[in-house]
């Protein structure tokens, strides 16, 4: 059963960039830092690619921010996305925001299976899966694992961690959990959210980064969705942690011993 | 009102400590808006469980069914909205665990209210709460507002004492009707990952390991259990299936807070450090001196951790002994 697939792409610092806080606390210093698509969302695009692999359809990339963005749809569409969407937004945003655009788009597009990452590394939230599943009476797979190892044979052949029922109506879906690994059906359409080791996701071929200019990409004007697009989470302040002091070295394990046993007292 | 709403995490109907931590987050919140702490404990068989959690001066809604008995956000979200409602919070919250991250989201969505995931503390002053929360993996502490009537929280629970016993409070028994067969899920099966060891989360010492073991943790196994200690470990080493998912320390895995963490191998990659930088004493053990972890340890060693650690096995013996 060809299926429609939508999967999220956002925008982010790179995670090996050095985050600092501006001096007022008001945001991050930007300059010098670089921009990729969230590490979770690459996960989730690879995913939509591995199910049409397999099944068949089509896989949607979307995106909220302003044109820069537009560079992330590019990416997916380099890994084999079939067509993006760009709603365009300038200012901050957050999960109850995103959210409720998300739910426009898929009043809209109608995809079987939404695949999210289950969290963006600048704001750490892990929460759009869950309200989009809830704004719209979906089911909620979150923290998509796969049950084999990303060395394993399986992942070699680049299966989905995500398992169609065989009557097309559900997913089964791994979820990584406190002590172990739950697994459950979800409906189609159904809101995925995935993990680290779910896949690992392909680099962007030659021939694919040539064909991803060529690809559609629909852009829609947030203002345009009628939704109130202003942040309940207000960043009121940012600021670096405490710094920890460290650097002390000891020259062998006796010192460490001493050290641990009679100055921390922790043995 | 500013009542606060706690949901608590079970199961089999063992609490899960986290769930203390988060009463007493609740309690710090409902002592600035005057409020009272109520707790939504949702499962099947849990009635001695809410009696124990009355036992912390709360009131316990319990909602007591079959169909609870594994859990799903699906069914959990609107029997804990409901409760919000009922119980007049405007404030819902729970420990930032897998259950807490998956279920408070789809709460607060039903009930119009935005979230704040794994505070770390309060600010504001008075009955206007804001919450403190990491950002960039820890890099970046915010301050955040949440411009809802009701507000959603999930809570570190390393960062909040667990909650005392106190005057006893009252049991109420909660709407507990649930049709299975009409949510958008089904629990398929759980599969528990078995450990002799202390849980992460809850270890007074963790010894973690990373690329440096290349894949022999068995060292850092036998000074776990000779500590008491947890076993932890890097992305590197979970990912390369040295050892099971549910070890990963770090941004996107535990974050732990031991009284002494010992990182034997692990160069310190910032998502790993941002997992573990609130230990009280942290032991470096690594034979690159370059490597970033260094300029967090309180102890470094460099060394070969497979010389270093069977020798500092033995001193611990040792020392037992005297």
């Amino acid at each position: 059963m060809p299926l429609k697939i939508l999967v999220t792409a956002k925008r982010v610092e790179d995670p090996e960039s050095k985050i600092k806080v501006k001096p007022d606390g008001t945001g991050i210093v930007t300059e010098g830092v670089n921009y990729k698509m969230n590490p979770f969302d690459e996960i989730a695009v690879e995913e939509g690619l591995r199910l049409k692999e397999k099944h068949g359809g089509e896989v949607i990339v979307a995106s909220i921010g302003n044109d820069k963005s537009m560079t992330e749809i590019r990416a997916a569409l380099a890994m084999g996305a079939d067509r993006g969407i760009l709603v365009k937004h300038d200012g901050p945003l957050d999960p109850v925001v995103v959210s409720a655009i998300l739910d426009k788009v898929l009043e809209k597009e109608k995809p079987d299976v939404v695949l999210l990452g289950k969290q963006s590394i600048d704001d750490d939230q892990n929460q759009v899966g869950q309200y989009l599943a809830e704004r719209r009476g979906l089911g909620q797979g979150t923290f998509a694992s796969k049950v084999e190892s990303l060395e394993s044979e399986a992942e070699q052949k680049k299966q989905p961690g995500i398992g169609l029922a065989a009557d097309g109506k559900s997913v089964r879906v791994v979820r990584e959990v406190d002590g172990g690994l739950v697994t459950v059906d979800v409906s189609l359409p159904a809101i995925v959210t995935c993990d680290l080791r779910l896949n690992k996701p392909r680099f962007a071929s030659l021939p694919g980064i040539m064909k991803a200019k060529k690809k559609p990409v629909e852009e829609i004007a947030a203002a345009s969705l009628g939704l109130d697009l202003a942040p309940k989470v207000v960043v009121k302040k940012l600021s670096e942690p405490p710094k920890r002091q460290g650097g002390l070295k000891v020259a062998d394990v006796p010192e460490l011993y001493a050290k641990l046993k009679g100055e921390a007292k922790v043995l | 009102m500013g009542n606060v709403l706690i949901i608590a995490e079970q199961s089999g109907g063992h609490l899960k400590k986290a769930t203390l931590h988060a009463i007493s987050a609740g309690q710090a919140i409902a002592g600035r808006t005057g409020g009272k702490v109520h707790v939504a404990l949702l499962g099947k068989g849990v009635g001695a469980l809410a009696t124990e959690l009355a036992g912390y001066g709360v009131t316990v809604h319990a909602a007591d069914a079959a169909g609870f008995e594994h859990y799903l956000a699906e069914a959990f979200a609107p029997v804990v909205a409901e409760l919000a409602k009922a119980s007049g919070a405007t404030y819902v919250g729970a420990a930032a665990t897998a259950f807490g991250k998956d279920l408070v989201p789809r709460v607060a969505a039903r009930l119009g209210a935005a979230t704040a995931t794994e505070v770390l503390g309060f600010g504001g002053a008075g009955p206007a709460v804001t919450f403190h929360r990491p950002m960039w993996a820890g890099n970046v502490l915010a301050e955040v507002d949440l411009a809802t009537p009701v507000k959603a929280f999930t809570i570190r629970p390393t960062e909040f004492p667990a909650a005392q016993k106190g005057a006893a409070g009252e049991v109420k028994a909660a709407a507990a009707a649930v049709d299975l067969a009409a949510l958008p899920v089904r629990f398929v099966e759980f599969k528990e990952v078995k450990s002799e060891r202390p849980e992460l989360t809850e270890a007074r010492i963790v010894v973690s390991g990373g690329r440096g073991t290349k894949g022999d943790f068995k060292e850092l196994e036998g000074l776990a259990d000779d500590l008491g200690a947890a076993l932890g470990a890097t992305r590197a080493a979970v990912d390369a299936g040295w050892v099971p998912n549910d070890l990963q320390v770090g941004q996107t895995g535990k974050v732990v807070a031991p009284e002494l963490y010992i990182a034997a191998g692990i160069s310190g990659a910032i998502q790993h450090l941002a997992g573990m930088k609130g230990s009280k004493v942290i032991v470096a053990i690594n034979k690159d001196p370059e490597a970033p972890i260094f300029q967090l340890a309180d102890y470094g060693l460099v060394a070969d951790l497979f010389k270093a650690v069977p020798e500092l096995r033995e001193k611990i013996k040792a020392g037992k002994g005297s």
